[in-house]
């Protein structure tokens, strides 16, 4: 049997949180309540105090999760280099940022850290003594545009190698794997006013793989194509198929993943990111980390309908359960 | 990412010297108010002088200006702060189109993050 384990992103209730509909604690009552064991956090979204956050917050967080059956697997940090109007952060500057969140991290018991994907590799090696220290895995997002085999992702990869570390490597977002272009993207994009024959097109294009400056120019210049097709178009450059099996070659480089999706339907599959792919590979590797629901689908549709965000999480887990006990 | 909660719904108020109104940060995540780059407030198609505009988190009331040095301050998610437009003249009853543009710099991106609110408001005769 596959040791995958489900878990949930509190970025997924970005929607619910931010208009107070939920607190963190339903939202990891929630998680809890479909069976899910790992919680992931953003400090900077839903630790108020962030960067002095006290030792009885740290206690409330951990007896809080553990109250509800789960555990805190990730710690989602940001680096603020602009946050000068008059220069970038010199590069103690930001290794010191970064030795704060790996402390804080350690203060609330998590091994797992996501490192910003534009976090200069050099930098990161400066902080990985600091992460050996804490015992905390810092894991470069793979986010798309990037993916598994981009010459950025690969200079972290070689970074880690040539330290002979086992606590610097990378932190996939399934985003890299779009198979097919989301239907809530194009749906928003018709109510915008792309016009239908342009959104099938669009979307035939990305089908087929072809690389998105073809497809922008074609809706720019030759379609003549009104702002909201060409931002539609535009949306190609972030939209990567990239291959799956790549993961059983890196799956020792992460030990999280944010699973990321838009829209789920309500047969429980993802009509867009193929994890009927992604998790055979991962069960195949003999991975045994934590596939972290990133729902990202609330700006997609709250200006047409209101945004529930569990019923979406809810589903993808159905899926996970299903995929995951489809493997030996 | 949440553009249309930018302004929040029946805050807007005449003032003795303008208006003020709720307003939160258009963005996942809290942010240090140094990194907060505009506030543009634009009243029924005018646009407010940067130097007439008030921003309170709940520290107390700061200037654009000087928001550009408070390292020390955050505006933190989904939290309603005070955006005030002063030395402008009570604002008349009736209803009004009210615009809220932020301008983040949001380091890993290359280029500002802009996120903009648009509502028709009314303010009580």
């Amino acid at each position: 049997m596959s040791k995958i384990k489900r878990g949930v992103s509190l970025y997924s209730f970005q929607e619910e949180l931010f208009l107070g509909q939920m607190t963190v604690e339903d939202c990891i009552a929630f998680a809890a309540s479909i069976g899910a064991t790992g919680i992931e956090l953003l400090p900077e979204q839903n630790m108020p105090s962030f960067p002095d956050v006290t030792d009885a917050e740290v206690a409330w967080w951990q007896e809080t999760v553990s109250a509800h059956g789960c555990e805190l697997t990730c710690y989602d940090m940001f680096l603020d280099t602009k946050r000068r109007k008059d220069r970038l952060m010199s590069d103690d500057e930001q290794v010191d940022s970064i030795r704060r969140d790996l402390t804080l991290c350690n203060r609330l018991g998590i091994r797992n850290m996501r490192i910003l994907v534009f976090v200069r590799p050099d930098i990161l090696a400066r902080c990985v003594p600091y992460a050996e220290e804490l015992d905390v895995h810092m894991g470069v997002e793979v986010h798309a545009p990037w993916h598994l085999e981009h010459a950025w992702i690969l200079r972290t990869i070689d970074t880690a190698d040539r330290l002979g570390t086992k606590h610097l490597g990378i932190l996939p977002d399934m985003g890299i794997f779009m198979k097919h272009y989301p239907p809530v993207f194009r749906a928003r994009f018709e109510r915008q006013g792309a016009r239908p024959e342009i959104t099938q097109f669009i979307v035939d294009q990305h089908e087929q793989k072809i690389m998105s400056e073809y497809t922008i120019y074609e809706v720019a210049v030759k379609m003549q194509g009104n702002k909201a097709e060409v931002a539609m178009a535009e949306t190609l450059r972030h939209a990567p198929y990239a291959n799956p099996k790549r993961l059983k070659e890196y799956a020792p480089y992460f030990r999280h993943i944010q699973a990321k999706f838009y829209e789920m339907d309500a047969d429980a599959t993802d009509p867009s990111i193929a994890y009927d792919e992604v998790i055979p590979v991962l069960a195949e590797a003999g991975w045994e980390g934590t596939l972290s629901s990133e729902y990202e689908g609330n700006r997609w549709i709250q200006d047409v309908m209101p945004v529930d965000s569990r019923e979406q999480v809810r589903r993808q887990h159905t899926m996970f359960e299903r995929l995951i006990g489809e493997q030996a | 990412m949440f553009d249309k909660y930018l302004i929040v719904d029946d805050s807007v108020r005449a003032t003795t010297d303008g208006f003020a109104f709720e307003a939160r940060l258009g963005y996942y995540r809290g942010l240090g108010l140094s990194m907060i780059e505009d506030l543009g407030v634009t009243l029924d198609g005018e646009a407010v002088p940067r130097d007439a505009i008030r921003f309170d988190e709940g520290a107390g009331p700061i200037t654009l200006a000087d928001m550009e040095t408070a390292y020390d301050r955050r505006w933190n998610f989904g939290a309603k702060a005070t955006i005030s437009v002063v030395g402008q003249g009570a604002l008349a009853p009736g209803e009004h189109r009210l615009t809220l543009a932020e301008r983040l710099r949001v380091s890993y991106l290359p280029f500002p993050s802009i996120n903009t609110d648009e509502k028709t408001v009314s303010i009580a005769g």
